[in-house]
């Protein structure tokens, strides 16, 4: 079966979580055989992994005509496309947009982050996937998060071919119910124009339904999973301070609930001075949150390393007793699995769309922190419990692979094909 | 002739109130009262109250031809004489016709016979048996420990205490080819004849009488009597362990169960078949074979072992924990302090730690007032935690048990000692007077005004102080052991 999808992110380049989830679908997908999927991206870096999916960078894909010859193009951007698909895909150019800011490739640049003008760049990722749905041969068109929705729309209205979208996040989400208007209405749309729409939890799945509206018979959830960690990773040993270290890991935004972990911290040091609390990461509560540290008097126990990314990532957790995530509103939440794979025992709020399929670990209500407190005290001073969680999470995150994920994916594919 | 020996089993738990970390050392109320009474009642009234007026009129129907055995813990008779009087009543009815007797076992429902604490076990049994002598003027004479927990290091345990015989579980993995219905002696007691739970003719009713969907539904009481004419003529007892609340909650009201209980007595004899207690059993029947049995078994989950209670870290530390300090409680004096750590030694509280959910764990998640082991195993910590300030406010830490003992020994001696001491000083001041008398010179009767004097005023300068010393000798030795 051909899929052809339409991302975001993708490791080794992310920002978070959209890209790991995008990275392990595919390659479970390829694990269960027979899938030859086609991934775009806005903008690749070429050390991408490309043994399971072939790779196309919107930023390369030609819009406009240019008049380049082979090894001119081969020389510009040979690294991250091979001539031949490039001309393959300038045949395919369905209207004139000279009128559009091109570069001599007759490509729009894309930033592939998340820009102020995302809407913009949006729109021209959409205009990008006409040129790639004409030239690709797919049987199912796969878009993951609001971002790429218009671009999957875009491509079922070229080709006829049923749209699957994959709703890792709603804008319910990541606002706390202060939706943008715009974003809503984008994520209407791919959910009207989509024959099914895979939600990452029960959770996301309900806020699908109720909120937006959605017949619940085309909603269907897949929940994520992990990648198992290299060896290497693993092996990652750290110097370990006296004290016991509890993480937090992720963006500093309301989402996250930053501001309870700061007030759960606060309840332990008033009983237990040897611990020391760790906000790792970077977001627009940070100065807030630094403030509020300081009001409660725990700042020479509280610490804020800044954003992490790659191996610091693991190196944070091989550092940590306990990592939390208080999350008020998570619609799957990966890092509790990669702390638990990692051996930390976790801490996660039930408003996560992780704490349905783990058992393994604490949950708690992101807004109870005397119980999020009490959990932290828990682990940190009986070692039972720090090693039963361990374990156990251990044993139980290892069963939570992509490729059951990925089988799910086909079958909702099968389903939407009648076959 | 065949017999049947029914024995019911009632326990109640004192569950634990949400008890956070930062309220230790500051609030030491642990119980959940609003939670128990509210489960207890509830119990009582769907199950417990008519189970108890079933088994009377049972007694009276069949003209005392029906018998049984009712093992109640004390945690659960503390709960009945607070929220269901009545159902105390009802208990002492059945104990008056003499039909029913009432089994040994730990008080609290505990795990103490796993312990290596076995000063625990025996005070808890004994407490219990005086107890039930108290309320229902029985004395015990076989024992049901705890879920059935028995093994061969136990057994030696029951023999001490005085108990005849002691009932278990008919494990497979420990009878092999051998049945349950015999009465076996114990390996490492001899003595001890021990009665087999038939597990599989008491999950019949446990856990299958309304089960639709299983070969022997509808079970009636002709069939379920008919199963037990069946067996081997040689199979003399059939035991058949069952909760209380097996009756009425397990398996409600609707199902027929208490009509089905009713129409035993009279199929029983019909087919010719007894109704036992445990002590006639035991006294009448001679054992077949010893039974041998290296682990802990017990009447739960498939492997009849103790691992729902002690089968993971969490367990085995909140466990150890928690006799880590049993003899200090023992020297303690505070009565509620003693009370408490019984409380806190039922088995449920480690049963609601279990982490076997995936498997046939899944009744202890049903059961569990947690969200999960863990939130379990932090909260019964916490309320440990506090319990143990407790302990160490009474007496530090520091001092060994051994010396504690010692001192206390000593201080309890004290009156005693004192006592003896004046009563020694007593007898020499009289022997003293004595020989005084007999000694004094004779002389004539002119001076005997004079004599008279000296008496009443030297022999108390003489003897005053030697009493006033040696009591405090003895103080001062005290002090200085103390000190130590």
């Amino acid at each position: 079966m051909k899929a052809l999808m339409f991302g975001w992110e993708f490791p080794p380049h992310i920002l978070g979580g959209l890209g790991t989830a995008s990275y392990g679908l595919t390659k479970g997908m390829w694990e269960c055989g027979d899938m030859d999927i086609t991934f775009v991206i806005p903008k690749p870096f070429g050390d991408e992994d490309k043994h399971f999916a072939h790779i196309i960078g919107a930023s390369q894909v030609p819009v406009a005509w240019r008049d380049v010859s082979y090894d001119y193009v081969e020389q510009r951007i040979g690294k991250l496309m091979s001539p031949d698909l490039y001309f393959r895909l300038r045949d395919h150019i369905y209207a004139d947009f000279n009128y559009m800011r091109t570069n001599d490739l007759g490509c729009i640049e894309f930033s592939g982050k998340y820009p102020d003008n995302l809407l913009e760049e949006i729109n021209n990722y959409s205009i990008m996937a006409g040129v790639v749905a004409r030239t690709i041969d797919c049987d199912v068109i796969h878009s993951h998060d609001w971002l790429t929705y218009p671009a999957g729309i875009h491509a079922k209205q070229v080709t006829g071919k049923p749209l699957v979208i994959h709703v890792h996040a709603t804008d319910f989400d990541r606002s706390r119910g202060n939706v943008n208007p715009t974003v809503f209405n984008i994520e209407l749309d791919g959910m009207h124009h989509a024959d099914h729409i895979i939600t990452v939890s029960d959770l996301t799945r309900r806020t699908v339904i109720e909120k937006y509206g959605i017949n619940p018979a085309k909603v269907t959830t897949v929940h994520n999973a992990v990648t198992p960690l290299s060896p290497e990773l693993l092996d990652i040993k750290v110097e370990r301070p006296k004290d016991k270290i509890v993480t937090f890991l992720g963006r500093i935004t309301m989402q996250k609930g930053p501001e309870y972990f700061v007030e759960a911290a606060a309840r332990v040091l008033k009983l237990d001075k040897n611990v020391r609390f760790v906000m790792a990461g970077s977001g627009d509560m940070m100065n807030k949150m630094i403030d509020l540290v300081a009001e409660r008097g725990i700042a020479d126990r509280f610490h804020f390393p800044g954003f992490q990314k790659g191996r610091q990532v693991y190196e944070t957790f091989a550092a940590s007793d306990v990592y939390i995530m208080p999350s008020v509103s998570e619609p799957f939440g990966i890092s509790p699995l990669e702390a638990m794979q990692m051996g930390v025992p976790s801490i996660i709020s039930k408003q996560s769309g992780c704490a349905e399929i783990l058992t393994n670990v604490i949950k708690t209500d992101y807004w109870d922190i005397d119980a999020m407190a009490d959990a932290i005290y828990s682990i940190i001073t009986y070692p039972a419990m720090h090693d039963q969680l361990k374990e156990a999470g251990l044993e139980e995150v290892n069963q939570i692979t992509w490729q059951k994920a990925g089988q799910k994916v086909i079958d909702i594919y099968n389903k939407v094909l009648n076959r | 002739m065949k017999a049947i020996n029914f024995i019911f089993n009632i326990h109640q738990p004192f569950r634990l109130k949400r008890y956070r970390f930062f309220e230790i050392g500051n609030d030491h109320y642990y119980y959940d009262d609003f939670a128990n009474e509210d489960i207890f009642s509830r119990i009582a009234h769907r199950s417990y109250i008519p189970a108890a007026e079933t088994l009377l009129r049972m007694i009276e129907e069949s003209k005392g031809k029906f018998r049984c055995a009712i093992s109640i813990s004390g945690d659960a008779l503390e709960q009945a004489e607070q929220y269901a009087p009545e159902f105390m009543d009802l208990l002492k009815k059945l104990a008056d016709t003499g039909k029913v007797e009432f089994l040994g076992m730990p008080y609290p429902n505990s795990l103490a016979s796993l312990s290596d604490d076995p000063e625990e076990f025996l005070l808890q049994v004994k407490v219990h048996a005086e107890k039930i002598k108290t309320l229902f003027g029985q004395t015990v004479k076989v024992i049901r420990n705890t879920e059935l927990i028995y093994s061969d290091e136990i057994a030696p345990l029951f023999v001490e205490l005085g108990f005849k015989g002691a009932v278990t579980e008919g494990a497979k993995h420990v009878l092999g080819w051998k049945s349950p219905n015999y009465v076996y002696s114990a390996a490492s007691a001899p003595k001890l004849k021990l009665l087999l739970n038939n597990a599989k003719l008491s999950d019949d009713i446990a856990r299958r009488f309304s089960d639709t969907s299983w070969g022997g539904y509808p079970l009636t009481a002709d069939k379920y009597i008919d199963w037990i004419a069946s067996t081997p003529a040689e199979e003399q007892i059939i035991n058949i362990c069952l909760n209380m609340e097996t009756l009425g909650e397990l398996q409600p009201r609707e199902t027929g169960i208490f009509q089905f209980m009713e129409a035993l007595p009279r199929f029983a004899a019909e087919r010719g078949i007894d109704f036992w207690t445990p002590s006639e059993a035991v006294s009448k029947l001679k054992p077949v074979d010893t039974l041998s049995v290296g682990h802990p078994i017990s009447a739960v989950d498939e492997g009849r072992d103790v691992s729902a209670w002690l089968g993971n870290r969490l367990q085995h530390e909140a466990f150890e924990k928690l006799y880590s300090v049993a003899e200090r409680v023992r020297l303690c004096d505070d009565r509620r302090l003693k009370m408490d750590y019984w409380y806190l030694q039922g088995a449920d509280h480690f049963y609601y730690m279990s982490t076997k959910q995936f498997g046939d764990g899944a009744a202890a998640a049903n059961f569990s007032p947690y969200g999960s082991p863990y939130e379990a195993f932090t909260n019964y910590m916490n309320v440990l935690a506090d319990f143990i300030v407790r302990v160490e406010e009474q007496f530090p830490m520091s001092i060994e048990n051994e010396e504690l003992n010692a001192l206390l020994t000593t201080i309890r001696n004290q009156a005693t000692e004192i006592e003896h001491l004046t009563k020694e000083n007593a007898s020499l001041k009289r022997s003293i007077d004595q020989f005084n008398v007999e000694h004094s010179p004779r002389k004539p009767a002119k001076p005997v005004a004079a004599e008279e004097k000296a008496k009443s005023g030297k022999k108390p300068k003489a003897v005053k102080p030697k009493a006033e010393k040696q009591p405090k000798t003895e103080k001062k030795t005290a002090a200085k052991k103390a000190e130590k």
